[in-house]
């Protein structure tokens, strides 16, 4: 499958190289998000699939001496571009980390801080933000009534949760889920994959996970990474049953990686 | 099998060896430090009577108390660390969040290092020649400079080493929000390191309420009440080395209940500032 037959792309990455330093983590790849869709990246450690995840907002930039050449085009405008505007470019593309990452303030103002970077709400339409947002990471029950606590004193899957709340209360267009679960319990992970499926109606979803099963699950789109290279591309009933390379096929039958 | 048991004995002497050493390591520390706890309590505590707190330091021979060096000790330990905190904070966040890359950031790392170990002395002979000598004369201003130069290096020193516990996915949350840098800084990493930040400002209040050099050069002493931090100020280090070295009975009582005064404020420091950092690595 080539990059052309997804009729919806959100994101088109074009001849995209990345460096640590003199090390080149990904090798020219080329390949298309699918809008409103769950993409997951799957591979092997160091595969560079969360090197890739990470172009998509230019995190890599906090670094001095990552960079990325090629394109990468968020609806046609290239988002590597210098004239992009790093913050703006952040408020349309969130990301989630595999650790949880609650600031150290409250539940309230972990939610409230990322909305406030864009927009001034009235103290009344805040609140609606915040409560909209918790409801949506499905969180809000668990938390309605200790707003005013600390986000570090939750559960390490309400944690997560709290993030993905945080990072779509910004209302931005892309998700980036960087192996969101593996650091939570089986119940938690369950929960968060939920969760994945329902937001996937207004963000589009790009997840790094370790765990194939997870892809299988969620994913509609499933790209296989090997050593910076991307193998192979394909909807994900088809990538896994049904595998064009041989290299995929050894992967997700377990013979390495 | 024999081979092993050989082994696990070796292993048990071995450790046995190295604890009682430890030990024995630990208890010859502990002996100096609980001998002198024991003699300032046996004498300090008799002469800390509530008179200290109440009268002025006497001339020779006569008896009195410690009012105007203990306000002296705290007025000048207060503007000092109010002097050298924000500009040890400022300066180890730098050093933390923006000193990857160039010279500065080492460069002022190696000088801030230099500066945590130089003796107080020379602090106080530098202020001593940077401004008593200029204004002629000894002054509360002059005490409370010298002192925050000694609090400085030593906030800096935990403020940068504070904010890089914080991990760098918290900074990364922050900015893949689209927080920029500063926003990240001050509600983010900052907050984070807080608790640990104010211990070392706390350890640093410690460490400058017993310095005597840098004032020795500089506060000078002064054996009547005065507020004016533009005139030289009594403290409790300069009299106790002043009563501590006197012939008069009076004096060295009083030299011993400033000596305890001082050793309860920074072991009551000290505790506070473990109290506080202990609380927070629960929390987070």
């Amino acid at each position: 499958m080539n990059i052309e037959s997804i009729t919806n792309p959100k994101i088109i990455i074009k001849d995209l190289n990345f460096y640590y330093g003199n090390f080149r983590a990904l090798k020219d790849i080329n390949l298309s998000i699918a809008e409103k869709m769950v993409t997951a990246f799957i591979g092997p450690s160091g595969c560079g699939k969360s090197t890739l995840l990470r172009t998509f907002n230019r995190m890599y930039q906090l670094y001095p001496k990552q960079k990325a050449t090629g394109e990468i085009l968020l609806d046609g405008a290239n988002i590597l571009d210098s004239k992009q505007d790093l913050n703006m470019l952040r408020a349309k593309i969130g990301m989630v980390f595999q650790k949880p990452t609650p600031f150290p303030m409250s539940i309230y103002d972990n939610i409230a801080f990322g909305v406030k970077l864009y927009e001034s709400l009235s103290k009344h339409d805040m609140e609606a933000r915040v409560e909209w947002a918790l409801r949506k990471a499905a969180l809000w029950a668990e938390v309605k009534d200790k707003l005013k606590q600390s986000g570090t004193g939750l559960s390490g899957g309400q944690q997560q949760r709290l993030c993905i709340a945080r990072a779509i209360a910004v209302k931005p267009q892309v998700l980036l889920l960087d192996e969101p679960t593996s650091a939570l319990d089986p119940i938690s992970t369950a929960h968060i994959e939920k969760l994945i499926d329902e937001l996937k109606e207004d963000f589009t979803i790009v997840i790094v996970t370790h765990n194939m099963q997870q892809a299988a699950r969620i994913s509609d789109y499933t790209a296989y990474m090997y050593l910076g290279d991307l193998i192979e591309l394909g909807e994900t009933s088809s990538v896994f049953t049904n595998p064009k390379r041989k290299e995929t096929e050894d992967y997700i039958t377990g013979r390495f990686g | 099998m024999n081979t092993m048991l050989n082994l696990y004995t070796r292993r048990r002497i071995v450790n046995a060896v190295g604890l009682s050493v430890s030990v024995l390591a630990m208890l010859f520390g502990l002996f100096w430090l609980c001998w002198i706890l024991l003699t300032l309590l046996d004498h300090g505590l008799p002469a800390l009577t509530p008179v200290v707190f109440a009268q002025m330091t006497p001339p020779p021979g006569n008896s009195g108390g410690l009012l105007n060096a203990i306000a002296g000790s705290v007025m000048m330990t207060v503007v000092g660390t109010l002097i050298g905190t924000p500009i040890g904070i400022l300066a180890g966040t730098y050093l933390a969040e923006f000193g990857q890359r160039g010279w500065m950031a080492p460069l002022t790392r190696f000088i801030n290092d230099v500066l945590l170990s130089a003796p107080s002395i020379v602090i106080g002979l530098f202020v001593y020649e940077m401004y008593v000598v200029r204004v002629r004369h000894f002054s509360g201003w002059a005490g409370a400079f010298a002192l925050s130069i000694l609090v400085i290096p030593v906030v800096i020193r935990t403020t940068e080493n504070m904010l890089r516990l914080v991990p760098s996915t918290l900074r990364e949350a922050a900015a893949a929000l689209g927080a920029p840098q500063w926003k990240v800084i001050n509600f983010v990493t900052l907050r984070a390191a807080r608790a640990g930040i104010i211990t070392g400002v706390m350890l640093a209040v410690a460490r400058i309420s017993g310095e005597t050099a840098p004032l020795l050069f500089t506060a000078l002493n002064n054996q009547f009440w005065s507020s004016n931090m533009s005139q030289p100020m009594a403290n409790l280090p300069v009299v106790i080395f002043q009563f501590a070295m006197s012939p008069y009975d009076d004096w060295q009582k009083l030299a011993w209940a400033g000596a305890l005064l001082i050793t309860l404020s920074v072991l009551t420091l000290n505790i506070l500032a473990r109290v506080l950092f202990r609380q927070n690595a629960t929390t987070h």
